[in-house]
């Protein structure tokens, strides 16, 4: 007992906010039910089968909807409370108990988790109204609400559980309901294929997340946030070191880091309700979650927090420059998303001074990209299902809801202030300024090159010439502005993108965030604050007019053209993020598989069959012996005792 | 002495080859009575030669021996010729490979 006290002493020290719920009492016990409710209606809709087919939609939106009302009144009642009292845990049941080892079913409701809880339920609840809407004509669209509900269910598992192993079931479940909806249409090869993909993949990253849980259980004995915040302290840095580095080997999986990216871009052939759902707003934001959550280890972790930052950098430059060179609009945005959420971990990876920027830049990114997502489904729907977006032009007149949503996206994405994309960003930029000028350059440098990618999908959508129509190259297609089931959603995203900013007003976020990440010493940064925002504003201006001039000013070809830089070949090719995969993984395993089974089959299953042989030979030479005739069997009686006389004769 | 060892051992020898040789079940049957009895030779031979009574005693046991080997080996012959009409040693060859 000594020894936990001394332990616990030694954690407080370093000022790392002990997890610390207390039971949960008044509405807090509705915590099971924001859970609970997607589960119900995923099981619902799958075992009714047909007979759901009429309302399925209708009950799947409600659930989700639901939970976004429970998680509203739990949010509006935790606001109420006090600082050191927002750290809620409800105990469901205990799961494992074995020996000395008990993990019980416990969710934990703090500031963290509540923010998360209204960026899932309440995007979710409007992605799912969008696609009542986006899969009106697809015969299969309960089925889709069905996995919808449980992708909602496994991500709030994720952010509700109060330690590692639920956080797994739900990082799993999550990965399945990827799965399902990425392969939703599954007669396509490619979606199939691309199904596949993102599951090996992120269990490269699962296997990361499940040794770093052993090494947790091994190390304090429990896997709870609670035990081990107050114990992280009392384990050498070099455990610290390797479960932190394990943890973002989970997190690069499931957030399509560099080296685990590659499944994001092909994971756009699932619809693009999905796309937004889980490739941009939730589930990729999982790693994100993971680090800052267990920011107990990280801060003791100096290496792996260093590891954090080198592939957030690597992949946030990665992501945008895969981003400026794709025609299609959805790997386009894929790009984006995997550069933005390289912002996100780089601001994990600046420990106590970025998690609070890491979780805002998330939300806003939640809402822009989930409503840039939606958009280019809305153009999609307009132009056929065509991706490509050489094959666009001039559609702001067409689809003008759509334009002015896509373009408060855009405006956010970018970086212009006031919307909610400059002020996070913006943040992120200046606290790695502060850690590290390298890094830091390195986010400006992105911020640039987003600004140019997204000015570029923008114009090639929206404006420039148009490139379509009954034209002998252009197709036969009218574009047509969405229904209103689909517009609705786009709106309130818009609405969202616009005003997510405010969270940072007077400091919001920082100070709600840090009873659970706490409280970061102000460090000034090289330069003025208001200095380096005025270098990001000047480095995205400079993204957009370059798009301007190489893009808005141009005659954009119908067909994308062959002769090009080695550069534009190499991001049209994902940076050869597949060939490398396929150089240093696929082709060493194929190799060292073929020659294991050749190895198998020639020297494993030799001796055994040689033996057998060799063996089957020899009693096929004995059993002649046995001819069945009385007198060579006497024959042989006398030879033996004849042998026996002799060798008496000889040896006396 | 050395007569009755070379007597006993040209029996001995003779039913040998008979039972190595002969097909018919009651000759081979004889000659395994012409090696025993050449044992039996031999016992008394030496039991004479050493003045005691132990070779005597064995040749009783195995005269003893042999005649229950007798009934027991005829009995044998007898049923093997009914089934099968043969006295032949090489036509009882079915327990083989």
């Amino acid at each position: 007992m000594n020894a936990l006290t001394a332990l616990t002493l030694k954690a407080s020290e370093t000022t790392i906010p002990v997890v610390a719920p207390t039971d949960a009492d008044g509405p807090f016990t509705l915590l099971w039910l924001i859970i609970a409710l997607p589960l119900l209606g995923a099981a619902v809709l799958l075992l009714g089968g047909r007979y759901t087919d009429k309302w399925g939609h209708l009950l799947g939106t409600a659930t989700s909807a639901m939970s976004f009302v429970i998680s509203l009144v739990l949010f509006v009642s935790l606001l109420g409370r006090d600082e050191g009292e927002r750290q809620i845990s409800q105990h469901l049941y205990d799961w494992i108990d074995a020996g000395g080892l008990h993990i019980g079913l416990d969710l934990l409701y703090d500031p963290l988790s509540a923010l998360f809880l209204l960026l899932i339920t309440g995007v979710g609840s409007l992605i799912h109204v969008y696609s009542i809407g986006y899969m009106a004509h697809d015969p299969r669209r309960r089925r889709f609400f069905a996995y919808l509900n449980l992708f909602v269910a496994a991500m709030l598992m994720l952010i509700l559980s109060e330690n590692y192993v639920g956080l797994f079931l739900g990082w799993e479940g999550v990965g399945l309901a990827s799965y399902l909806l990425i392969g939703f249409w599954q007669h396509k090869p490619s979606a199939a294929a691309a199904a596949k993909k993102a599951f090996v993949i992120n269990r490269v990253g699962d296997m990361g997340l499940g040794l770093a849980i052993f090494l947790m259980i091994v190390t304090f004995g429990t896997t709870s946030f609670s035990g081990i915040s107050a114990l992280s302290g009392g384990a050498t840095e070099t455990t610290l070191n390797w479960v932190g580095v394990l943890l973002l080997v989970g997190a690069c999986g499931k957030s399509a880091q560099v080296p685990l990216q590659a499944w994001l871009l092909d994971a756009m052939e699932g619809p693009t309700p999905v796309s937004a759902l889980i490739h941009a707003a939730t589930m990729v934001t999982a790693g994100v979650y993971l680090i800052t959550r267990s920011n107990f280890v990280f801060e003791l972790a100096p290496a792996a927090q260093t590891a954090v930052i080198i592939v957030a950098t690597v992949t946030l430059l990665w992501g945008a420059i895969i981003g400026c060179a794709k025609d299609d609009i959805k790997k386009g945005l894929a790009g984006s998303t995997m550069s933005q959420i390289g912002y996100m971990m780089l601001g994990a990876g600046l420990g106590v001074a970025g998690y609070a920027f890491a979780i805002f830049h998330l939300l806003t990114h939640g809402f822009f990209k989930a409503n840039m997502f939606l958009g280019a489904g809305s153009v999609m729907h307009a132009m056929d299902d065509d991706v490509d977006m050489r094959h666009y032009g001039a559609l702001n007149k067409m689809l003008p809801v759509t334009f002015l949503t896509f373009a408060m996206g855009y405006l956010a994405i970018i970086g212009v202030p006031p919307f909610a994309g400059f002020w996070s960003k913006d943040k992120i930029i200046e606290t790695a300024l502060v850690e590290s000028p390298i890094v830091g350059i390195c986010a400006l440098l992105g911020a640039g090159i987003t600004g140019f990618y997204m000015t570029r999908m923008m114009l090639m959508t929206f404006f420039t010439d148009k490139r379509w129509g009954s034209t002998d190259s252009g197709g036969d297609v009218h574009p047509h502005e969405s229904p209103k089931v689909m517009t609705i959603p786009l709106i309130v995203l818009a609405a969202l993108s616009v005003l997510g900013g405010l969270m940072l007003a007077g400091n919001w976020i920082v100070d709600w965030l840090s009873p659970v990440v706490g409280h970061a010493e102000h460090h000034e940064p090289p330069l003025p604050v208001i200095v380096i925002t005025l270098i990001t504003v000047a480095v995205v201006a400079a993204g957009v007019a370059l798009a301007w001039f190489l893009v808005g000013k141009q005659e954009v070809p119908r067909v994308a053209p062959a002769d090009v830089s080695i550069a534009t070949k190499a991001a049209r090719a994902d940076l050869y993020g597949d060939a490398i995969n396929e150089g240093l993984v696929v082709t060493p395993g194929r190799a060292t598989v073929r020659s294991l089974t050749a190895g198998d089959r020639s020297i494993v299953d030799g001796l055994f069959t040689g033996g057998t042989t060799v063996l089957a030979g020899t009693g096929e030479l004995l059993r002649r012996l046995q001819n069945g005739y009385v007198r060579s069997y006497a024959l042989g009686i006398l030879g033996g005792a004849l042998l026996l006389v002799l060798t008496l004769v000889v040896v006396n | 002495m050395t007569e009755y060892i070379v007597l006993s051992a040209i029996l001995f020898t003779i039913g040998s080859i008979g039972v190595l040789t002969r097909r018919n079940a009651i000759v081979v049957f004889m000659c395994v009575e012409l090696m025993l009895n050449a044992c039996n030779l031999a016992f008394i031979a030496f039991a004479r030669q050493h003045g005691n009574l132990d070779g005597q005693i064995a040749a009783f046991f195995v005269m003893v021996v042999a005649a229950a080997e007798v009934v027991v080996g005829l009995a044998i012959i007898m049923t093997i010729f009914r089934t099968r009409r043969s006295a032949s040693v090489d036509d009882v060859s079915l327990l083989k490979f």
